[in-house]
């Protein structure tokens, strides 16, 4: 039983992530009808939103240490952060320790920014051109972003923790009365979740209760209809593009204490979140996030080794076996809209 | 009014037919040489097959820097490094044989059909004489097959899979590189010593030969000291996310996980269990402890923090350098090859080099030599001059490149995360220098056949 309830925890984090792409993939696909195989390059851009500020607050200054030889038998330089000189050592360390959280303050304008530019200087191009094209087109994009960042931030993963009041794990076990260390849990991944079901709550609501949300999702029904109405549909929709990018690159900020950034993050969740997508059915918001957080949960239940003893294998191949089952049952997926990529 | 019997299509057909006589691999045309890619005018070629693309490329990187070192030294160019404390003294800076050593580079990509490309190229149309390099096991089993077809030398760069000198060992292949079986053999006394004999041990394993081989050495070499293995469960290769592995350890009664994963699967597992807290538990009334048996320093750094207090092992590290006390309080004295290189690599980079780094030099160093020593370039005068060789001073203590298996015997280093660094390159202290003879095995229990040398043309 506890097996089972840690397994559920552990997707619910998965899930949050995949549900997170999956939305801003499905917010582009619904409104602009472009299948934006980039939509994982945002993700990392994200993350390397985090990396960034957290190089710029440990900006330092070298003072000779003579006491200390480096490598070379030299006399140490020993490197002070700048915001340790000027606010002093536990202000400025605390500035540092927080970086990850303080980082969702500069990618939003960022990644905003990021998704207007690859919209309108590349993506609208595409807009009446077949989906294979659009797929050529955002994956090679996503080639050419992954090794700009290579490029300045090099291959490996880069460290990226996160506060210091978020180490260690919650005994989840022990406060429900089971025994104790039979459900533990970070307290970072708790963050993550309630972090992910705060975007897309806000996400939802947004388009629910605003009447810029109202537009677009009449947009998203029938976008010549409100085209006739003589609404600017498509700037709206270069809006939804900017959000659902910065979206993205929240899910990427927040995701960087769990796995170090590097600049392949991005590929590792698109795939999936492709699967995602489809599964939850195309163009469906609510259909992404409770597919995301579906085939998260599965995915944690098929690394059990109880299951991979009985099934070798199952582990890598889930997330595949559960889509084609679905997709069989169902095939515009589980809240897919008649008509969507029928065409 | 002239007439000629030049066509358009006649002209086109027979620059095809030539084109492709031209195209044909030299590598089965040069049939007048007495070994593939014989130098002949006063240069010779060497090709460094590293990963300069993909996850492992700032570990190709550093490969590479240390071979443009080693082929400066080979010219006599800077301060020589390794060369002055080398125990042969074939080398004098007039490169090998008297020729000028130049170089091609490929890109192995860490992948086996990618690495094999690259290597094909650099002999069939670069003339390679040998090939060198590699951050993965899978490439280097790859590769070193194509070099035993080709008849050129093969000296492996970073692989630790028994495999490569064991079922897959060629004779013109050769691995300075330590392998699993002694990281086992190193680590196993280490661990009991300082965490008791009685431990229940879960290992996590990348699903790939590598993965294997060291989950195979480890669980051996600590089993047979008194711990149990609780359970074992392949990873995928392409796993990023290692909570749900990580999850259930405590519930199956482990207080040790060993995480049989190298790069950024390293990276991940560990950052993961260090979230889930579990370094801060206690389990069957001991503290709970990881184990990460093959450390790469340049791994290391994108751990962070969490290596620290972790035991592991590497085959160099540039700390030797300076000398060291082992926490039972021997004094360990500066190694003067270790400070050398350092220094060379050091001056030149702006940074110690990585054992990546380390071993590549070496590899270049001691085929140079071996060619020296054998008179030749035919490669089974190299292996010949090889295989048995015994040397000192290239950081590694008394090295043996034994002859059945083309595996060098030295010193194993077991290191532990440095709880306090002092720089972003101070993250791993020597805790112990274990004697070659408690990692030395007999060459028939991994099985392979090496075969017989190749000179290939």
């Amino acid at each position: 039983m506890d097996a089972i309830l840690l397994q559920i925890l552990n997707g619910l984090d998965k899930g949050s992530a995949y549900a997170l792409i999956a939305l801003g993939l499905t917010l582009i696909f619904g409104t602009l009808g472009v299948v934006n195989f980039a939509h994982g390059a945002l993700f990392m851009i994200g993350a390397f939103c985090a990396v960034t500020l957290q190089r710029f607050l440990s900006l330092s200054f070298e003072t000779v240490d003579p006491t200390q030889t480096d490598f070379l038998g030299n006399p140490l330089k020993v490197k002070t952060p700048y915001v340790e000189h000027w606010f002093g050592p536990e202000i400025g360390g605390a500035i540092i320790d927080w970086s990850v959280p303080l980082a969702i303050l500069v990618a939003i304008p960022v990644m905003v920014a990021v998704g207007f530019i690859m919209e309108r200087g590349l993506i609208k191009h595409f807009y009446r051109r077949p989906h294979a094209d659009q797929i050529l087109v955002t994956f090679g994009l996503a080639i050419v972003l992954q090794e700009i960042i290579k490029y300045f931030y090099g291959a490996n993963p880069i460290p990226t923790p996160a506060p210091d009041m978020f180490a260690g794990s919650l005994d989840f076990g022990a406060l429900v009365g089971m025994a104790e260390n039979s459900i533990i849990y970070p307290y970072w991944r708790l963050v993550y979740f309630a972090f992910a079901a705060v975007i897309i709550g806000s996400v939802f609501a947004f388009l629910q209760f605003t009447t810029f949300g109202m537009v677009v999702r009449a947009g998203m029904a029938d976008r010549e209809t409100v085209g006739l109405l003589g609404i600017n549909i498509d700037k709206r929709f270069t809006i939804m593009f900017g959000i659902a990018a910065a979206v993205a690159g929240l899910a990427g900020v927040m995701y960087t204490p769990i796995n170090a950034p590097n600049y392949h993050m991005g590929m590792d969740f698109l795939v999936l979140s492709f699967v995602v997508v489809v599964v939850g059915g195309m163009g469906s918001l609510p259909g992404a996030v409770l597919a995301g957080f579906l085939l998260g949960i599965l995915e944690s239940f098929a690394s059990m080794k109880e299951v991979i003893d009985l099934i070798p294998g199952i582990n890598q191949i889930i997330i595949y076996l559960v889509a084609i089952i679905i997709l069989l049952t169902r095939p515009r997926g589980l809240m897919g809209r008649k008509g969507v990529m029928e065409e | 009014m002239s007439n000629s019997n030049f066509t358009r299509r006649g002209v086109l057909k027979t620059s095809a037919v030539a084109g492709a006589g031209l195209a044909l691999p030299t590598i089965f045309t040069n049939r007048a040489n007495a070994f593939t890619n014989e130098p002949t005018g006063s240069t010779v070629t060497l090709g460094f097959n590293v990963p300069q693309t993909g996850p492992y490329a700032d570990e190709g990187a550093d490969e590479l820097r240390a071979y443009q070192l080693a082929v400066e030294h080979l010219n006599g160019e800077g301060d020589g490094g390794m060369i002055n404390t080398f125990s042969s003294k074939t080398l004098d800076g007039t490169g090998i044989l008297g020729k000028k050593v130049e170089y091609v580079t490929g890109d192995t990509q860490t992948k086996s059909d990618a690495a094999r490309a690259s290597a094909r190229s650099m002999i069939e149309k670069d003339g390679a004489i040998m090939i060198t390099g590699g951050s993965s096991s899978g490439v280097a089993v790859a590769v070193q097959a194509l070099c035993q077809e080709a008849g050129v030398i093969f000296m492996a760069g970073l692989t630790h899979s028994n495999d490569t000198t064991g079922k897959d060992k060629k004779a013109n292949g050769f691995r300075h590189f330590f392998n699993s079986y002694m990281s086992g053999a190193a680590l196993a006394p280490v661990l009991a010593n300082a965490y008791g004999n009685d431990r229940k041990a879960y290992h996590l394993t990348a699903d790939y030969n590598w993965g294997y081989t060291t989950e195979e050495a480890v669980r051996n070499s600590t089993e047979a000291l008194g711990w149990e293995t609780v359970a074992a469960v392949k990873t995928p290769l392409t796993q990023t996310d290692f909570s749900s592995y990580i999850a259930p350890v405590l519930q199956s009664g482990a207080d040790v996980l060993v995480l049989n994963h190298y790069g950024g699967n390293m990276v991940n597992s560990l950052t993961n269990a260090v979230q889930f807290g579990l370094r801060d538990k206690m389990v069957n009334d001991k503290n709970f402890e990881i184990v990460v048996p093959l450390y790469s320093r340049l791994m290391a750094r994108g751990a962070g923090a969490n290596v620290k207090g972790i035991y592991g092992s590497t085959n160099w590290h540039w700390s030797l350098s300076q000398g060291f006390t082992t926490p039972d309080g021997t004094e360990v004295a500066p190694d003067a090859a270790s400070a050398a290189f350092v220094k060379s690599f050091g001056e030149k980079y702006g940074f110690p080099p990585s054992q990546a780094a380390h071993t590549c030099y070496c590899q270049t160093i001691l085929y140079a030599d071996a060619v020296n020593r054998a008179g030749s370039f035919n490669p089974c005068a190299v292996v010949e001059a090889l295989e048995g060789f015994e040397f000192d001073g290239l950081g590694n203590g008394p090295t043996l490149y034994r002859a059945e298996d083309h595996q060098c015997f030295k010193d194993v280093l077991v290191v532990r995360g440095k709880e306090n660094p002092q720089s972003e390159f101070d993250l791993l202290e020597v805790v112990e220098v274990t004697p070659v003879g408690q990692v030395t095995y007999d060459p028939s229990i991994f099985g392979g056949d090496l075969g017989s040398c190749n000179p290939g043309a």
